[in-house]
């Protein structure tokens, strides 16, 4: 099979979000980038899928900050190719994203597309399903098995309390990973290094495809609708204090 | 454009979900205001004992047939499309679940239509819907402006009051046929957790580790934390996927949904998907080294200090 992971960079939560001053956004200067962990995830499914049954893994992205950081660490995992298309200052939302993704993959012959179920910044939907919307082709979302089948893959749908549905989908198809069968390979810093210098990242022109009628007019902190009661003054203080508060409840004999 | 508001109604087992019905009361609401009706869409193959339970909606609209039997992304997409060409409301509500995502998600590049997910609340400004969006793992909101023929919203679980959407009238119910199946995607069969050796739902105490665990060794400490207050260990989803803990442990959107006594968070950030799955506990200890996690907004206690103190120092002094 021949398989396309998109991958996309993410703020990172461990860092504080400043929100730029047009207050609708979030201050592009203060982000720092990580991959969405979900992508992660897509990209490792790829590989153990590739490593199964042969065929490629093309790690696309579209162009931004950080980007090559995170396509030169998929070349270092184990993916064939990588594939960088147009070159974006802010990343588009989900639909103008898909747009482009889709208008760049469509003619490229892939069997499957994955991605990542959701990102933290998708406020207009969810990858999977938008490119595969543009595509003309099925989606799978909240997928957590794939395996090859006759004229395609049966994957795992997962649900609430961790039911599932099986289904047969015929390819070409795109799925939103939720979950890889195996904990994402780490890729060592000097193998990353390694990619740079050995491996090019395809550059495809793209321009900025139009959305779908959503626009987020303000980001902003949510309203302390109730907030813990904080305990402080050290771990052995706090400790006392809240087995006191179990005492009370009954928690603790 | 009418002033009508859809929902797609979910149902497993012969069961409307709870989301479903959060859904058909918020729609209500809506459509109160805007003169218009709340209607809820229902897909299925055998469904009277699912419209029965629609008695909270204005009307109900089934999409009766052998292709729509069970979910499948390609199937409903197909039959709601026809439908929404045809009707035109002004909004449709979508829950969060798979089913909502792959179906909204869908809908909205098939059609073309403005889709926001992750909603927390949703108004309308003259033709335009305004929705809330929990983004950045519940760290911020936006507010988005949707324009378009339908506006297509996903809830996010919990956001609207459920019992807004029971009721026990009984509105009119008009069949629609489900479009020709669709081969491409096919259901096999559900499948069923396997029984596990410990049921987080009936457990009067939990203790929940995250991701701020950062090793699967360092999970000891909360089992000897969980076992000196005669509970059970809990996890959130980063610590399934990283194969630390076994998925029955899950609490959360795609684990389980939990409802004990005490549940202490222990380096668990507090992301939407996992706050749907324990907000209603009775008492809630969050402890996280980050003061700003999402935990301490559903948290009664909270705790920022470096959990590797805080908890063996609890399991001291519980275990006496």
């Amino acid at each position: 099979m021949n398989i396309a992971v998109i991958l996309k960079q993410v703020p990172d939560l461990a860092e504080e979000l400043e929100i730029a001053d047009s207050g609708a956004e979030l201050d592009p200067d203060e982000i720092s980038w990580v991959l969405n962990e979900f992508d992660d995830h897509a990209l490792e499914e790829a590989l153990q899928l590739k490593e199964a049954t042969g065929g490629t893994v093309t790690a696309v992205a579209l162009g931004g900050e950080d980007v090559a950081d995170a396509l030169y660490t998929a070349l270092a995992k184990g993916a064939d190719t990588a594939l960088k298309v147009g070159d974006f200052e802010t990343p588009p939302a989900t639909h103008a994203a898909a747009r482009t993704l889709a208008g760049v993959l469509g003619g490229r012959g892939f069997d499957l597309i994955l991605t990542g179920v959701q990102a933290i910044d998708d406020v207009d939907g969810w990858t999977a399903p938008v490119v595969a919307g543009y595509l003309g082709v099925p989606h799978v979302s909240v997928v957590t098995h794939i395996a090859p089948a006759d004229g395609g893959v049966t994957v795992n749908q997962e649900y609430a309390g961790g039911v599932v549905a099986e289904l047969d989908v015929h390819t070409p198809a795109v799925l939103g990973v939720q979950a890889a069968r195996a904990v994402p390979r780490y890729a060592p810093v000097s193998k990353v290094r390694q990619a740079m210098q050995t491996s090019t990242i395809e550059e495809v022109d793209a321009e900025a495809a139009a959305g779908t009628g959503v626009t987020v007019r303000r980001l902003f902190a949510p309203e302390a609708g109730g907030h813990a009661e904080m305990l402080s003054g050290g771990a052995d203080a706090v400790a006392e204090r809240l087995v006191e508060i179990l005492k009370e409840r009954g928690l603790v004999g | 454009m009418s002033q009508d508001i859809f929902t797609l109604v979910e149902h497993r087992d012969g069961q409307v979900t709870e989301g479903s019905f959060e859904l058909i009361g918020k729609a209500k609401a809506l459509a109160a205001a805007a003169g218009g009706k709340a209607v809820a869409v229902v897909l299925g193959d055998d469904l009277g004992a699912i419209t029965a339970q629609l008695g909270g909606a204005d009307a109900v609209i089934q999409v009766a047939g052998a292709s729509v039997a069970d979910f499948t992304p390609t199937a409903y997409v197909a039959a709601v499309s026809a439908l929404l060409r045809e009707r035109e409301p002004a909004l449709m509500l979508f829950t969060g679940s798979a089913e909502g995502m792959d179906s909204s998600a869908g809908l909205s590049a098939t059609l073309g239509l403005p889709l926001a997910g992750y909603a927390t609340d949703v108004s309308r400004e003259g033709d335009a819907a305004v929705v809330t969006s929990q983004v950045y793992g519940g760290k911020l909101m936006a507010e988005a402006v949707l324009e378009g023929a339908t506006a297509l919203v996903s809830a996010i679980a919990g956001a609207f009051p459920a019992d807004a959407g029971r009721g026990d009238g009984s509105p009119a119910v008009e069949t629609v046929d489900a479009p020709a199946a669709d081969v491409r995607v096919t259901f096999r069969r559900l499948i069923h957790p396997e029984a596990a050796d410990v049921d987080i739902t009936k457990e009067d105490i939990l203790v929940a580790v995250g991701r701020g665990i950062g090793d699967a060794d360092e999970i000891e400490i909360v089992e000897e934390l969980a076992e000196a207050l005669g509970g059970a260990v809990a996890c959130s989803r980063p610590v399934v996927d990283a194969g630390w803990l076994p998925k029955a442990r899950q609490v959360g959107k795609s684990g389980h949904k939990v409802k004990p006594k005490l549940y202490v968070a222990v380096g668990i950030s507090g992301a939407p998907e996992h706050l749907e799955g324990m907000r209603d506990a009775e008492l809630i200890v969050a402890i996280n080294s980050d003061a700003k996690a999402p935990i301490f907004g559903v948290a009664h206690y909270g705790i920022s200090e470096d959990l590797f103190d805080v908890v063996p120092a609890l399991t001291e002094l519980v275990a006496g």
